[in-house]
């Protein structure tokens, strides 16, 4: 019974640079996956149109029947996405945690190039501990 | 918000809530994306005329609840999502005669990237179990979402089986909002729906 089903990191141009499926029961081929990437990082961009106010920065929660979606927008336009069953909470200090995780093992990378698809293995052995950790303080195990 | 005390309307109208300016917004749309009620009590930025405001609000929710039913990760997923993006944004597009440039670039812009992946990926007939990503679902149908928050306001959204979308922009700290849309619901079946003069799919009076 995960709290995460998916996460999703979108570079500044709306393209998927990482995904990673913690569990759903309908996972996403590539093809999908990187559909549903570039259909959020628009649907991020017209929000901003309709607000009312100034200032608006895109969605930063979007909650459906089954499933919460938390976003993070870093100050560069990468976004951080998670996937997860309604009402988890924290999920903002974990995208921030991820966003860490990612400067620390993927911006520092000599050999990652700014956009492409993450390829680090320390990055993702770091984010499933963080996940892991994050899954055991939730449910208790 | 102003709501009536009507008592014989039911679910019973939610209390009034302590400060007065909750609202920014509220649109109602029927199944056609006609705008048939739109009501404004505090919005200080407007950026599109009231046509395309409409268009392009009627245009994220219909992406969005494509993206949410997607999205679900508690059932099964469908393919051929973009053919019918595409053509919905294209009808929406060719509906009317005066469309903004932002709307259109943004339009375009979407109906271009989703173009580009189906057309690298072509369902094959074992892609059809999974069904269809995108199609024009029934109201109802699949998953979908009912609110989305950002840091300047939050939206709230309903849609019945009839296709009547009722949407309400409010300020962020708002909770649900499922119940008192039901309530207005009911009050649109109450006055509008029952109304004799009134003929469906032209803006409220």
């Amino acid at each position: 019974m995960a709290a995460i089903y998916s996460l999703f990191i979108i570079n500044k141009s709306g393209g998927l640079i990482f995904y990673k499926d913690y569990g759903s029961a309908g996972r996403m081929d590539t093809n999908d996956s990187l559909r549903v990437a570039s259909l959020w990082h628009s649907m991020h961009a017209i929000s901003q149109q309709l607000s009312p106010t100034l200032g608006c920065s895109g969605i930063e929660l979007l909650e459906a029947d089954t499933f919460d979606l938390h976003c993070f927008q870093s100050l560069t336009g990468t976004k951080f996405f998670v996937v997860c069953e309604p009402g988890t909470p924290h999920m903002e200090s974990l995208l921030k945690v991820i966003y860490e995780l990612y400067t620390d093992y993927v911006l520092k990378n000599p050999f990652y190039e700014m956009e492409m698809p993450i390829r680090c293995e320390l990055f993702d052995s770091n984010l499933s501990q963080a996940i892991q950790k994050d899954r055991v303080a939730l449910l208790g195990r | 918000m102003q709501f009536f005390s009507g008592s014989e309307i039911s679910p019973s109208p939610p209390a009034p809530t302590a400060s007065g300016n909750n609202a920014h917004m509220m649109y109602v749309f029927n199944r056609n994306g006609i705008c048939l009620l739109y009501r404004e009590w505090n919005r200080p930025l407007r950026t599109l005329s009231d046509h395309q405001d409409h268009k392009l609000m009627f245009g994220l929710l219909f992406s969005l609840k494509s993206l949410t039913a997607k999205m679900d990760p508690t059932s099964l997923k469908f393919h051929l999502f973009c053919l019918d993006l595409i053509t919905s944004y294209s009808e929406v597009n060719g509906s009317t005669i005066n469309c903004g440039p932002d709307l259109k670039m943004i339009m375009t812009f979407l109906a271009v990237f989703c173009s580009n992946y189906f057309i690298i990926n072509m369902p094959s007939h074992h892609s059809m179990d999974k069904g269809n990503l995108g199609v024009p679902q029934l109201p109802g149908q699949g998953c979908s979402f009912h609110s989305f928050r950002t840091n300047t306001y939050k939206l709230s959204f309903m849609e019945t089986p009839s296709g009547i979308k009722i949407i309400l922009v409010t300020n962020p700290r708002t909770g649900d909002l499922r119940e008192p849309l039901k309530y207005i619901y009911n009050l649109y079946v109450e006055h509008v729906v029952k109304n004799p003069l009134y003929t469906p799919g032209t803006p409220i009076k």
